[in-house]
Parts: C-alpha cells; sequence; structure tokens
C-alpha cells in the first residue's frame, strides 16, 4: 500500500528510522511507544514494507500476529500499525550519509537533496544477498546468471521470467521458494545444487517446494563453471569432496539458460561503515546493547542489518525493542547501563545483544555451529533449559528472566548448548 | 554425514508402506505409514504428535495453500499476489495456478478481495494478498 506523503520534510526529527522494511516500520512504531513526537521512516523503494512484499508465500506472523500472513499480507498490517502511530513515511528515498551527530544526508524523488537532524537513528537498512562473485564461480559472465531474490523481485513484483530452463546454487529457503516459484510460472527447473552434505532449508520447504514437483536436490555438489557469450547456454557443476574440492572427473555439464543463486544473506552496513560503528566479526552486523544501541551514542540498528533472522516475527520484535531505545534515548528518558556479558561457549557462535541487564527480562537470539539433539542450553551455572534440538538454520531464542540471574551481580556469562543423554536430567 | 532429506516423500520400497518427511520442525522424521485393505494400520518414525497429524493428513488427503501472482493493469505493480483462503488439494495446485494465470484484472484492488470464488470446485476461494493502488 502507499503511504501518504510527508507534505515538507522537517530539519529536525525526534528518531529518524534507515529503511522501511519489517524492521524499520517495527522500529517507528517503538519509537512512538516510547514518547518520540516527531518520527520519520526513510525508505528507497517506492512503497515501505521491504522484501516482504516480494515474498508472497505464505509462513509469516505466527508468532507476531498469531496467524499465518503471506509476506505481502504481513507488510501491509505492519504499514498500517505505523501508519496509525503518526509516522511519516518518504519513500523513493535515500540516506546517503550520516554523520556523527547525527545529521543525515537524504536524496528522495519528491525532495531532492535535504540535510535532516535526528535525535536518534535507527539503522534498519536490511541485508544483501551474497552473489556469484561472493564465491567466485569460474567461467564467462553472461546475462542470466542472478540472485534468487532478485528473480523473486522480477517474478513477483515485476511479472517477468528470468529465463526458460533454470539451475539453481544454494538450497536455503529462498532457492527452495523460488524452485516453487519458477515451476508454477512455467519454467523448467533442472534442479537444485547444493555445496554441503545437508539441504539448508526448512524440511516444509523441501517437502512443499522441491517434492511436491519431483525437482531433484544434489547435495555436495556445486557449479563449477559457467559458459555462454551473451547469454547463459550452459552450467558445469561436479560433486565435492569433504574439504568442498570439487572432482572434476566426474564434472557434467547442464544446458541452461538461467542461474540463480542462493547462497547466503550479509548484513548492508554501508552507513555502520561511514559511522566508524564497531562490527562483530561473526555476525559482521553492528556491536550493539540490550536497547539495540550501537557503539555510536544514539545510533541504534536492528534487523538484517544486526543478524541474520530466520524470521520475520523475530526481526518486528527486536525492532519494536530498538525503536523504544531510540525513542527513550531521544526524549532523554535514561537506560541503565548493560552489567552481564554473554560469551559464546560450546556450540553457540553468537548472541545478539552480546551484553543485557539483571534488572529485566531481555530477549536473547543465538545461533549454533551444528545439530545436537537432544541438548542443553546452560547460562553459566546459574540456568539450564533442556532442548529437543538445535540447528544451524534455525535461531535459539531464550527469555532471560530477572530470577535466573538472582544471586549474579554481573560480569560475564557463558552461554553454551551441550549434548544431553537421553532420559537424563537437564 | 549424509542427509536423508533429499529422497522424494514417497518411496514404494514396499508396497504397503509409504514415507513421508515430517515437516513439523527442524527434525525432520522420516514417516512410514503402512496401509492394509485400504485402511492405515500403523504410523512410524515420529517423535511426536504433529508427525502422526501430519503423516495422516499427507497420506489421505494432501492439501496445500497456493500463492502466486495475477496480471493487473495500471497497477503499482503489475502483478497482483494471491492466495487460496484455505488449503486446496494438493492435486489441484497446478490447475489452479493456470487458470489465475488467463486473468487480467484493473486496478485498484483491495487485500482480501475475491479473484476466484470456489476455485475449480474446491469450495476455496482465491484471495488477494494486499492492496494494490493505481500507479
Amino acid at each position: 500500500m502507499i503511504t501518504p506523503k510527508p507534505a515538507h520534510l522537517q530539519p529536525r526529527y525526534d528518531v529518524v528510522v534507515v529503511g522501511g522494511g519489517p524492521a524499520g516500520l517495527a522500529a517507528a512504531v517503538g519509537a512512538r511507544e516510547s514518547g518520540a513526537e516527531r518520527v520519520l521512516v526513510i525508505d528507497r523503494e517506492p512503497e515501505a514494507g521491504g522484501i516482504l512484499q516480494q515474498c508472497i508465500h505464505p509462513g509469516f506472523g505466527l508468532h507476531h500476529f498469531g496467524e499465518e500472513l503471506t509476506g505481502p499480507e504481513y507488510a501491509q498490517r505492519a504499514i498500517e500499525q505505523t501508519l496509525e502511530q503518526d509516522v511519516d513515511v518518504l519513500s523513493s528515498a535515500y540516506v546517503l550519509d550520516v554523520a556523527g551527530d547525527r545529521r543525515l544526508k537524504v536524496t528522495s524523488r519528491d525532495h531532492g537533496v535535504a540535510f535532516l537532524d535526528a535525535g536518534a537513528v535507527v539503522l534498519a537498512m536490511g541485508a544483501r544477498e551474497r552473489t556469484r562473485g561472493a564465491i567466485r564461480i569460474p567461467g564467462e559472465r553472461p546475462a542470466g546468471v542472478m540472485t534468487a531474490g532478485f528473480a523473486q523481485k522480477l517474478v513477483n513484483l515485476g511479472g517477468m521470467l528470468p529465463g526458460r530452463r533454470a539451475v539453481i546454487l544454494g538450497s536455503g529457503d529462498i532457492g527452495l521458494i523460488m524452485a516453487r516459484r519458477l515451476v508454477l510460472e512455467g519454467v523448467e527447473v533442472e534442479g537444485v545444487y547444493e555445496l554441503m552434505p545437508h539441504a539448508n532449508g526448512l524440511n516444509r520447504n523441501l517437502v512443499q517446494c522441491l517434492h511436491d514437483y519431483d525437482i531433484p536436490l544434489h547435495l555436495s555438489t556445486t557449479v563449477v563453471h559457467i559458459d555462454g557469450r551473451e547469454r547463459v547456454e550452459k552450467v558445469t557443476v561436479a560433486p565435492v569432496d569433504e574439504a568442498y574440492r570439487p572432482n572434476m572427473a566426474q564434472a557434467r555439464d547442464i544446458p541452461c539458460d538461467t542461474l540463480l543463486v542462493s547462497i547466503g544473506l550479509i548484513p548492508d552496513n554501508e552507513l555502520a561503515h561511514r559511522l566508524g560503528l564497531r562490527l562483530d566479526p561473526v555476525t559482521t552486523g553492528p556491536v550493539v546493547t540490550s536497547t539495540m544501541e550501537t557503539t555510536r551514542d544514539g545510533v541504534f540498528a536492528c534487523g538484517n542489518v544486526v543478524h541474520i533472522h530466520d524470521l520475520v516475527d523475530y526481526v518486528s520484535q527486536e525492532s519494536l525493542l530498538a525503536g523504544r531505545g531510540a525513542g527513550a534515548y531521544a526524549i532523554g528518558t535514561p537506560t541503565p547501563p548493560d552489567n552481564v556479558r554473554l560469551t559464546p561457549g560450546e556450540n553457540v557462535r553468537y548472541c545478539v545483544p552480546p551484553t543485557i541487564t539483571t534488572d529485566r527480562e531481555h530477549t536473547v537470539y543465538m545461533r549454533v555451529t551444528k545439530p545436537m539433539a537432544p541438548c542443553t542450553l546452560r547460562l553459566g551455572d546459574v540456568y539450564n533449559r533442556p532442548l529437543r534440538y538445535v540447528f544451524p538454520g534455525e535461531m535459539v531464542t531464550l527469555k532471560v528472566r530477572p530470577r535466573f540471574l538472582e544471586g549474579f551481580h554481573g560480569g560475564s556469562l557463558p552461554v553454551s548448548i551441550v549434548p544431553r543423554e537421553e532420559g537424563g536430567s537437564a | 554425514m549424509s542427509d536423508e532429506r533429499q529422497e522424494p516423500d514417497r518411496v514404494d520400497l514396499d508396497a504397503n508402506v509409504s514415507h513421508y518427511l515430517c515437516i513439523g520442525c527442524p527434525l525432520g522424521c522420516r514417516l512410514e505409514v503402512e496401509e492394509e485393505e485400504g485402511e492405515i494400520v500403523e504410523i512410524r518414525g515420529q517423535s511426536c504428535k504433529k508427525g502422526e497429524v501430519f503423516a495422516r493428513q499427507e497420506h489421505t488427503d494432501p492439501r496445500r495453500v497456493v500463492t502466486t501472482t495475477v496480471a493487473v493493469e495500471g497497477g503499482l505493480w503489475p502483478r497482483l499476489p494471491v492466495k487460496t483462503a484455505g488449503d486446496v488439494p494438493k492435486d489441484a495446485v497446478v490447475d489452479v495456478c493456470r487458470l489465475l494465470h488467463g486473468l487480467r484484472l484493473d486496478a485498484p484492488v483491495s487485500i482480501g478481495q475475491v479473484i476466484a470464488a470456489d476455485v475449480l470446485g474446491t469450495g476455496v476461494d482465491v484471495v488477494a494478498s494486499r492492496d494494490l493502488p493505481r500507479r
């Protein structure tokens, strides 16, 4: 849905949110909830909603809205909730720069180049897809090689097909969903190829996107060459060994005109770099506090800018928190500093936020390195929780309640996920 | 480590046993439904109740929600995302999409607007997934 255009831009806002996807929309609501009066969302697309607008499949909203929605339905609800809060949304606009004093340089279709001052800034630009260049597939550089998400935008918003016969590299959910989408639009999908020995997407997508349409999934196999002068003519695939080295003796050519790559997302951090924010080497997003504030005062971040989420519902919840933090900062409400550091231990890649307080409840998101079932999540020696399973593709969430930390007065708390014997006590 | 999830959901190793991959959670239990004279006699392989419910449904009446897009004239985008308001038989999915591909709508369209009532006699309506204003 089209949001009403702000008639004129104000020179100063309490909170400016960069990005109008699910993260930015929820952050704007959070900022209003905590008392910020003037809140502006800046978005580069002609309408807000972000990548949800092209994710036409169901599976969104079960946690946040309590019912299963398609991406566009989730987006529309999020936009409506934001507009109800008297938030201005500036579409077809782009933030060129943010200075350390939170002065933003913005260019937009309706207002040209403008400078805005913000009491607090929320970075909610989301993520970008890794491209062919990120994994350096050898070969020529013809048309017809694109990311799965870009193909999704072409098909679902633009009404254009990327080609007639496609190969998909990567078994993440976007790749699986696009395999089904292309088949339903009349494109032949030769197969999905996955470097790892296991599929990366949800079981639901393996069943409903691949098995339902008899699309083969080739594990431990990758694309080793792309051929074609103007347009892709064929790709070469080969099985890989345990060290992911292709076995060229078993390579085979696949005639096709399209190669979709679905090989992961990386936080969009151009503005974080410009601001000189400290980034986490694991998530590659900004380091944040328990109110989602970055290492620069008054600059907050949320959603896929901080770490890649698997459910938009968690993005909305995390972003409400970031918005509340930004609103509180802008109007001068003090926030107690974090006094507990969560340090990733066995089978924990990272925790977001990495620091919390002992005085209130926190939702901590973490990702594991390897599958484990059954297992126990340990918070130092103060709290244990049995888990049926953990998988690298599924974020683990833990509500840390103040009572867990009674008798713990700050400092470092290791977080680990360790195997549990069946029938044993947690 | 080999991943068994890539196998098709039905492999007729034994004519009376059908195989399914559970979609309830990341564990992906390999489910087996054993049938005798058209009646389910045993469901195996699940580690929770969800698996049993899923296997029974997939075996007797597999159903899917269909999402696709329909062509629109004069809208902000040339395509409108639509969905079946409930699930339809799995075998009807491709035909539902084929039927919808033949439609041409005019903007504006409102979220929830019925695009195709009782599609292919399934008793399920196809509805718009969003508002699509005029360009």
